[in-house]
């Protein structure tokens, strides 16, 4: 699914750098990546994303070279290919959460995927138990249900690829676990390949793989 | 393009009193100049018009101004008056119609005009229910005043006191009300006609009591002097006037003397009318004349320079406000960065986030349109009687 070789990225103001010589995730993993604040890890996310661009070095996934996209194709490959899930869930206040499931739809005007979207709203509702939730704000939840939508929104495409950076970092240990378990859940169900970011080392026992950030070349280049 | 709209309509929802703010202020800048610029066009227009149907106006020494929107609008304080008298001298003239005004006195807050049958020839007004005023103490109702009195044929209508502190003043009358005249969208809807001597007995001039003369009469009798009969306060005042009691109405002294408020004058022709202009143009003339037209092109050039002044103010103040929601905008673009890096980062291209952007501002600024049509709509319907308020006011 992931394929990284070569990979050399730099902020453009400099002071950051990661190096990665070789990464291969197969279609269907789960890995966790962990690492010390500052070490990469959401950057690492962001390449494998196409949101950021390496100076040097390929990547690929699901057989996509990401480089040989155009800004607009890329795009339109992320939304449909690649579900993104955030530490701070970001659904946007003003939605509610059925609409927040959907924002994939209304920002990729070309995006067709199988299936009626409102009904695998539902669905996806119904599996990560908040369906009688979905005509609610984001300010009427609690923070375990806003990131049960986060996932539900990541999922909404069906996309192969889901990067998770940091999605239990704001919640309490009881909610960890439980999100944690309904993500891994999903994404075994969906048939797609996880990627989370992580701090907390308790965890990591349910990930196929653990990539340290310290097994790559990462930090203050001077 | 419905995604974008609709994401834009729900964020301005969500924000309703932020997206109410911004619409009020927009619509205000929009709707102040537009407003000003067809309320004041519209109504000096019908203003105008009511001018230029009024060739010439008599009235006491004073200001011209007073005088023609007392006699021809009704709604300022009446004028100060002439002797009625003058009437029968343009009429003698044969120079012109003389059609005399009585104003001052109100029904309920309506104008009463008492006048002279030519008026409602002179003003092509119409009767719609019942008829004419035919004697004394009937009175013609304006469309509005019938439907403010909730009045017709049949009814009576009761003038206002002059004052309730004045025990001694004259006494309300009741009007009996035969006719109501077809809508003219002139203040003649606003007015209850009535005829001269009516209006005098309103205001007090003439009155109607009992015949002191007849036996049952002498309880109110203070002392008889041969044909001269003093009456003492016992005797009783008729406050209606009727077919019965009309004889008993009378008038002391000369009617040459008694007042008009104004008199429109009809020239014969264009010739009369500047014979009569000269004849009443002279400084220290019991009689003053005043061409309507030009005293209302006056009073509106005063205003048109007015408006413009305004109107540079509204800019300013409009510019300002422009300035100050821009900046509210930009600033909530920073505020709300998280948000849209949360839509570029799931795949928005920077082109859809700007639209969601711009299509709140579309909104904003189509519902500050349509709430500024509405409103100068209903200013365009409203805007005589408000502008006609703003000057007599």
């Amino acid at each position: 699914m992931i394929s990284i070789r070569q990979l050399d990225f730099r902020y453009p103001r400099g002071g950051f750098r990661l190096q990665v010589s070789a990464l291969e995730v197969r279609a269907g993993e789960r890995v966790a990546v962990v690492g010390a604040s500052g070490s990469g890890k959401t950057t690492l996310l962001d390449l494998i994303a196409g949101i950021r661009n390496p100076r040097a070095g390929a990547i690929t996934v699901a057989g996509n070279l990401l480089a040989d996209f155009s800004d607009a194709s890329l795009r339109d490959f992320r939304i449909c290919q690649i579900g993104l899930i955030f530490q701070a869930f970001e659904l946007l206040e003003y939605l509610t959460v059925r609409d927040n499931i959907l924002l994939p739809y209304r920002l990729g005007p070309t995006l067709q995927r199988p299936g009626d979207p409102d009904t695998r709203v539902e669905k996806l509702a119904a599996e990560t138990g908040i369906a009688a939730r979905l005509d609610r704000l984001p300010e009427q939840l609690s923070q375990g249900e806003r990131q049960r939508a986060a996932i539900c929104r990541a999922l909404i495409t069906a996309p192969g690829l889901i990067l998770a950076d940091e999605p239990t970092g704001n919640l309490d240990p009881e909610n960890k676990q439980r999100v944690l378990a309904l993500l891994l859940e999903q994404v075994a169900n969906h048939g797609a390949t996880l990627v989370m970011v992580t701090h907390d080392h308790d965890l990591l026992k349910p990930f196929d793989r653990v990539l340290d950030m310290r097994d790559f070349h990462a930090g203050d280049p001077t | 393009m419905n995604h974008v709209l609709y994401l834009a309509w729900r964020y301005l929802v969500f924000n309703r009193w932020k997206t109410g703010i911004l619409i009020a202020a927009i619509t205000v800048i929009l709707f102040l100049p537009l407003a000003l610029e067809l309320v004041l066009d519209r109504s000096s227009e019908r203003l105008r018009a009511r001018a230029i149907e009024t060739p010439l106006l008599l009235g006491a020494p004073g200001s011209p101004l007073e005088l023609v929107l007392g006699a021809l609008y009704f709604d300022s304080e009446p004028p100060a008056t002439l002797e009625y008298g003058v009437t029968a001298d343009v009429t003698a003239s044969g120079l012109a119609t003389a059609i005399p005004l009585h104003l001052g006195h109100r029904v309920a807050g309506q104008p009463v005009v008492g006048t002279s049958p030519d008026y409602f020839t002179f003003r092509q007004l119409r009767i719609a229910a019942g008829r004419p005023a035919a004697i004394s103490g009937e009175a013609v109702l304006g469309a509005a005043a019938a439907q403010a009195l909730q009045a017709g044929p049949g009814d009576g209508v009761v003038t206002a006191p002059e004052t309730v502190f004045d025990v001694t003043g004259t006494y309300p009358i009741r009007l009996n009300v035969v006719g109501v005249l077809a809508p003219t969208g002139t203040p003649d809807d606003q007015a209850v006609f009535v005829d001269m001597r009516t209006a005098w007995i309103i205001g007090g001039i003439g009155h109607g009591h009992e015949d002191l003369g007849q036996p049952e009469a002498s309880g109110s009798v203070l002392k008889r002097d041969g044909e001269n009969i003093v009456a003492n306060a016992a005797v009783a005042q008729y406050r209606e006037i009727t077919a019965e009691n009309l004889g008993e109405f009378h008038f002391h002294g000369d009617i040459a003397t008694f007042p008009a408020s104004a008199i429109i004058t009809v020239p014969v022709d264009q010739k009369s009318g500047v014979l009569l202009e000269g004849r009443y143009q002279e400084p220290d003339a019991p009689v003053r004349i005043a061409r309507p037209v030009a005293v209302m092109d006056e009073l509106l050039a005063t205003v048109f320079t007015v408006r413009q002044y305004v109107l540079a103010a509204v800019a300013l103040v409009g510019l300002a406000t422009l300035a100050t929601i821009a900046l509210v905008f930009l600033l909530s673009i920073r505020l709300r960065r998280a948000e849209i890096t949360t839509m570029t980062r799931i795949g928005a291209a920077p082109g859809r986030v700007a639209a969601i952007l711009g299509a709140e501002i579309l909104l904003v600024l189509v519902a500050s349109l349509m709430l500024a049509g509405l409103l100068t709509a209903l200013a365009t319907a409203w805007g005589d009687e408000l502008f006609r308020w703003i000057l007599l006011a």
